[in-house]
């Protein structure tokens, strides 16, 4: 990306700050669990064709809010909007209908079902998978040929191909993190939610996991991803938002980002520096 | 007992219209469980609300001469209205049971199925339906069967096939048996046809991971929905067709008929189409050898003649658990799905 297309120049690094074009805008949502706030996120704006990171210490509540967002969790209150669009009280299917596929931390890969089974599932707008429909095969078999197409694609391009007819409960983790990844895109998707894209998946497949994120934004897809890894997040995000203890703490480019006092508080506990000996004596 | 003798009566459950019943609940369960993951543990309720519906159908517009609402019923169009009674039952059955539970984690299902199964039994055997179920006696099979037997084409005397003789027409016939088989057919097409279609690859989904098809935009609960209602469908069409060859009685519906269910399901092969057929019949197959063999070798001073029938039932359920503990796809299932091991 170059300066002068870059959507960020103008954006002030502050929690809660308005995007050039934003796709995804959450207000006030608030989510708790029993007396614990698991989130209360004030204002966030996501950049659209752009890879947002969403960065935190453990329990700041990054997938719970990647629940709220998709509609796997309700929140107390709050509303947000995707593409101008309320999702309230959307159902997951429906959200993910409407261009807003995530994938999950604990890779949800379909064992019993073959690689090309799992990204055919994947499709959207296939007819058969109405009932009637499904009984028969002429209505639907011109669209399963344009899907396995796509899929086989796909498949190529995460390098999967050669295993098509496997399950997917014979791949490795890797591999069922790029499955998980390749079989979002099938409904080519607006937006893709990674939740720890990273976790448990080895140095060598990192390199390429990276890469596809990246080729994804230059396809004009916006990513929303989680994760812990700092350095990947300084490798390949735009902007970064920093949650903690459900909040927003900070926002920013990710080579400022860290600098921020709040978001080292937030990592490393507030009095990290300051003397306990006066406690002590 | 001769060996020729035993040969014969296993030969003739191979193909008995009690074995076709049983491989059409079966093949129900086969959508339950095979393709969706469902853990239907009631389906002797679907069957035992099937065998009701049509029964009572039936009996009720043969005591009025044949007649529905003043228009007069051929025998074919009594039985029809029979079997759409039975499916109409199934269909509000599985409404009713899916409503609460599928939104819930699959164990839930499975209680309380096991409970509506024998709220049905219990509903249909008590003293207050007795005019309209017949209490725990059930229902007489002259009282249904007539409609049915008389559609049949066969003459209306025994025939004997080879070693086999059964009546042409009447109760466990010739006739009920191509009936039967033919439903059988009809219903693993079905599943058949189905299971490689995108609606079974979405079932197949739910039954993997809820969640994950739910992210790729499926509704997963009217699929589920959808799942319970056609299996518990058919396998009231199996609990009619049972009733042909029997009569209605609550009590052989109980517990240990969907048991028996599951274990021909597991033995044949979960989501396989034709391993419910090859379950049933060797079930049913292995039962009367048993059952034959302990007659002819075990002493009666050992075993009474009245322990022979829960005593071979034990050895199938022993069957069942080496069946489950070292081949647990079944007979037809995929090996390579034992390697997956994630759950």
């Amino acid at each position: 990306m170059t300066a002068k297309e870059d959507p960020f120049a103008h954006v002030n690094a502050t929690p809660g700050a308005a995007k050039v074009d934003p796709i995804i805008v959450a207000h006030g949502v608030h989510r708790t669990f029993g007396g614990l706030t698991a989130v209360d996120v004030e204002h966030l704006e996501v950049q659209r064709n752009a890879i947002t990171a969403l960065i935190g210490p453990n329990g700041a509540g990054k997938s719970t809010f990647f629940n709220l967002l998709t509609g796997f969790d309700k929140p107390q209150k709050g509303e947000w909007f995707f593409n101008g669009e309320s999702l309230q009280s959307h159902s997951p299917a429906k959200v993910a209908r409407a261009g807003m596929v995530r994938t999950f931390q604990l890779t949800k890969a379909l064992s019993r079902m073959t690689v090309i089974e799992n990204m055919r599932l994947g499709a959207a707008g296939q007819g058969g998978e109405a009932f009637f429909t499904a009984l028969v095969p002429p209505l639907w078999r011109a669209k399963e040929a344009l899907i396995t197409i796509k899929a086989e694609e796909l498949l190529d391009r995460f390098k999967l191909l050669d295993k098509q007819n496997d399950f997917a409960g014979e791949l490795s983790g890797g591999q069922r993190k790029l499955l998980e990844m390749a079989r979002a895109l099938m409904s080519d998707p607006e937006i893709v939610m990674l939740d720890e894209p990273m976790a448990g998946v080895n140095p060598a497949l990192t390199e390429s996991l990276l890469e596809h994120i990246v080729e994804l934004r230059e396809q004009g897809v916006t990513v929303l991803f989680v994760e812990h890894d700092m350095h990947m997040v300084r490798r390949i995000s735009n902007w970064v938002v920093v949650m903690a203890e459900g909040k927003i703490i900070a926002e920013g480019p990710p080579e400022t980002v860290m600098q921020n006092t709040a978001v080292q508080d937030a990592y490393l506990g507030a009095h990290h520096d300051t003397d306990l000996s006066e406690d002590l004596s | 007992m001769d060996f020729a003798g035993l040969l014969t009566d296993a030969g003739r459950e191979l193909f008995a219209p009690t074995t076709a019943a049983f491989a059409l609940a079966a093949i129900g369960l086969n959508f339950h469980f095979g393709l969706t993951g469902l853990l239907n543990m009631g389906q002797a309720g679907f069957m035992l609300l099937g065998m009701y519906g049509y029964a009572i159908t039936v009996r009720e517009i043969e005591q009025h001469d044949g007649q529905l609402f003043g228009i007069t019923m051929a025998a074919g169009a009594t039985v029809a209205i029979g079997f759409l009674v039975a499916i109409v039952l199934a269909v509000l059955f599985g409404l009713l049971l899916g409503w609460p539970t599928l939104k819930l984690r699959g164990d839930y299902l499975a209680i309380v199925t096991i409970a509506a199964a024998e709220m049905v039994r219990f509903l249909g055997r008590s003293q207050s339906f007795k005019d309209l179920t017949g209490g725990s006696t059930g229902i007489r099979g002259k009282d249904f069967k007539g409609p049915f037997e008389s559609l049949s084409p066969f003459p209306d005397r025994q025939v004997t096939i080879g070693p086999f003789t059964m009546h042409g027409s009447v109760s466990t016939s010739w006739w009920l048996v191509v009936v039967s088989w033919s439903v059988v057919a009809l219903a693993a097409l079905l599943f058949w046809r189905l299971s490689r279609s995108p609606w079974g690859r979405v079932l197949k989904g739910v039954r993997e991971d809820e969640d994950a098809v739910r992210s790729l935009g499926k509704n997963v609960y009217g699929y589920k929905m959808q799942a319970l209602v056609l299996g518990g469908v058919i396998g009231a069409l199996g609990g009619v067709l049972w009733s042909f060859g029997n009569a209605v009685a609550p009590d052989s519906m109980g517990r240990p008929t969907t048991f028996w269910i599951w274990t021909l399901l597991l033995l044949g092969g979960a989501a396989t189409v034709f391993g419910p057929i090859l379950g049933s019949a060797l079930f049913w197959t292995a039962l009367v050898i048993v059952k034959g063999l302990a007659a002819m070798f075990i002493p009666t001073d050992w075993l009474a003649p009245t322990q022979l029938e829960p005593f071979s039932l034990m050895l199938v359920g022993v069957t069942l658990m080496l069946l489950v503990i070292f081949r647990p796809q079944g007979i037809l299932g995929d090996r390579r799905e034992l390697a997956i091991n994630d759950r």
